[in-house]
């Protein structure tokens, strides 16, 4: 747990604060990602939890510690820092760069050369080949990776990472972070991330802190800040398509509508047609006898159809699954031109469906209530 | 591979055509009676050239050890300001030629060995100065940031991060003060530090141009051997990962 109270920054030679009393907590294995334009005071926040700046008034937690009873070195080797200029050491092997901070805490050394290469390997980078070799000889995605895990190889329980997936370009800024995040479900740090990229807020935070002119203007989830910005600042600092944005936070499990009618092969298409106009729907889907989805019969067609249901079916043009976000089911919904999906989960059982009204009405929703 | 089998086979090529340079050189000297001279010189060559390298040595040896350490005083927090203005007197320093240091040197201690030695280590002194200054000066400043992040203390900062990234520069800086202090060696024997410069002026004094180019030859060879012996330590000295010769 990371809690700033009251934390004021105002650097010499200056009369207005860089940052001006912040209060706020980042719960244990949370990522908190620091919002907010440039010169906010996102990266000065930060280097005042690991005392690179020693905050002018206020006090900092570390756990249940005060930040200001440590020796600063000895409490920098306890916080993992990546910066965005990733900072490796040219002159030592990645090897050595990945052991720094268990070399200066004195570790043996065959147990922090075998954790490097343990390390390497949770990121999919081959020890034989990568241990050995210099920075200079690596890609910018791989010393990227290479700078966080450099900051998790002492295993702090406290992570402050400022802009780390800045220099890279968007593709594998994605990808890195996808592999960050699967990572931290694993190691579960508290983690404090400074960014001025809202998508990659959204997408990696657990709270987002959003600053500005050195104040703390809202401190909520993701979801919250895009439904209910606390002031137009805010807003408009997460943009006009913030809704859209919204579509990444709720999976299809939130907009589906749970155990729909369905139909088998063996009903007559009259049934189909019954249930449908009970319901007000235009489709319905056929399951096998184990609930698995086989297909759909339309309205149009089982109306005045004679004959059974598995004679008539279509087979469903895609499927998504509950756990999916549904910006990816509108975006599928789009390509395939239709406005409903039915969802199927790993094992091909028939759960439900969403359509574009259920969406709509789940992302109005929230906005009716604030 | 095969890139390397093309250095290894120039090299080759380069050393035969070396052997045979040395070997003609060799004939050539013997048979204008150039040999012959230096070997009639080879008492005053070896007592000399001995007392030549010890100039060097010890003057090149304390710029060394004094000059780094300095350099890097400067660059520390609390030196630091003092840092541009060290910059510029070194800058200026220099400039100044190193005849008029050694006339300034004799001036202020006198004849014999002691201001040679002296003028020597100050004209050493300042591109080692200098260039450990502008070597540590240059390391980016996010690397010092990311090892002061991660706690390392100021020292091992130097150690680990500052001096490693900065070591081809000082030891650039190492090579032109050696260079200047080889050269600048055949003229102690103006202020009385002795050396092969003896040779060198009593020739040209006398107009044997034997004798003179028997304190010029070794005078060469020492340079190039120096030179030489310089670029080994920074090819093998530097990591590899921040060495531009590897
Ligand atoms: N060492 C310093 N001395 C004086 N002023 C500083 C110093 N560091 C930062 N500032 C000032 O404090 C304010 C906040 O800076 P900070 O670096 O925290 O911004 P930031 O939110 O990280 O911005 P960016 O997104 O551009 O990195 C800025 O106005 C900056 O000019
Ligand atoms: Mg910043």
């Amino acid at each position: 747990m990371i809690r700033l109270e009251h934390v004021s920054k105002t650097f010499p030679n200056s009369t207005t604060p860089a940052v001006d009393h912040v209060t706020l907590e980042v719960p244990e294995g949370e990522i908190c990602v620091l919002l907010g334009p440039s010169g906010c005071g996102k990266t000065t926040t930060m280097k005042m939890v690991n005392r690179l700046i020693e905050p002018s008034s206020g006090e900092i937690f570390i756990g249940d510690r005060n930040t200001a009873d440590y020796d600063p070195v000895q409490l920098r080797r306890t916080i993992g820092y990546v910066i965005q200029q990733i900072g490796l050491f040219p002159n030592k092997t990645i090897e050595d760069n990945i052991c720094l901070v268990p070399d200066v805490l004195g570790w043996e050394r065959s147990k922090s050369r075998a954790r490097a290469a343990e390390l390497l390997d949770m990121v999919a980078l081959d020890p034989g080949t990568f241990l050995k070799r210099y920075p200079k000889e690596l890609s910018g995605g791989q010393q990227q990776r290479i700078g966080v895990l450099r900051a998790i190889a002492a295993d702090p329980p406290v992570l402050l990472m400022d802009e780390p997936f800045g220099a890279i370009d968007p593709i594998n800024r994605e990808i890195i972070q996808d592999e960050f995040l699967k990572m931290q479900a694993r190691i579960k740090k508290t983690i404090m991330f400074v960014s001025h990229d809202i998508d990659e807020a959204v997408k990696m935070a657990d709270r987002i802190a959003i600053f500005r002119d050195g104040r703390l203007v809202q401190y909520d989830t993701p979801d919250n800040i895009l439904a209910h910005p606390a002031e137009s600042f805010v807003s408009d600092f997460v943009g006009g398509d913030r809704t859209l944005k919204r579509l990444q936070l709720l999976t299809v499990n939130d907009a589906m509508q749970h155990d729909p009618p369905r139909v088998t092969a063996e009903d007559t298409l009259e049934t189909a047609a019954a249930i449908m106009a009970e319901h007000g729907h235009q489709a319905i889907v056929i399951v096998g006898p184990r609930g698995r989805a086989r297909g759909y019969v339309q309205l149009s067609v089982a109306r005045g159809g004679k004959g059974k249901v598995g004679e008539n079916h279509e087979t469903l043009p895609t499927t998504v699954k509950p756990g999916e976000d549904l910006r990816t089911a509108v975006s599928t919904m789009f390509r395939h031109d239709v406005s409903w999906l039915a969802c199927i989960d790993d094992e091909g059982t028939f759960k439900g469906y969403v359509t574009l009204r259920s969406i709509t009405r789940l992302l109005s929703e929230a906005y009716r209530d604030g | 591979m095969d890139e390397q089998a093309a250095v290894a086979d120039i090299r080759q090529w380069w050393r035969g055509g070396l052997y045979i340079l040395i070997f003609s050189l060799g004939a050539w000297a013997w048979g204008s009676g150039l040999l012959p001279v230096l070997l009639d010189h080879w008492d005053d060559i070896t007592f000399l050239g001995r007392q030549h390298i010890q100039l060097v040595a010890i003057s090149g040896g304390l710029a060394i050890l004094i000059g780094v350490p300095a350099g890097v005083a400067l660059t520390r927090s609390r030196f630091r300001r003092y840092g541009d203005v060290a910059m510029q007197v070194l800058n200026i320093g220099a400039t100044i030629p190193t005849l008029a240091v050694l006339a300034l040197s004799m001036s202020l201690l006198g004849i014999g060995n002691t201001p040679a030695i002296f003028a020597l280590f100050i004209a050493s002194l300042l591109p080692i100065v200098g260039n450990t200054m502008a070597g540590i000066r240059a390391v980016p400043p996010y690397l010092r940031e990311s090892a002061r992040g991660m706690g390392l203390s100021p020292r091992q900062i130097l150690w680990q991060v500052e001096l490693p990234n900065a070591l081809f520069v000082i030891y650039a800086g190492i090579r032109t003060a050696l260079a200047i202090n080889v050269g600048t060696v055949p003229l102690a024997f103006l202020i009385g530090g002795g050396g092969l410069g003896e040779l060198i002026f009593s020739g040209i004094a006398l107009n044997q141009f034997g004798t003179m180019l028997a304190g010029a030859i070794p005078t060469a060879l020492l340079a190039i051997v120096v030179d030489f012996i310089v670029t080994q330590f920074q090819f093998w000295t530097i990591p590899r990962g921040v060495n531009p010769m590897r």
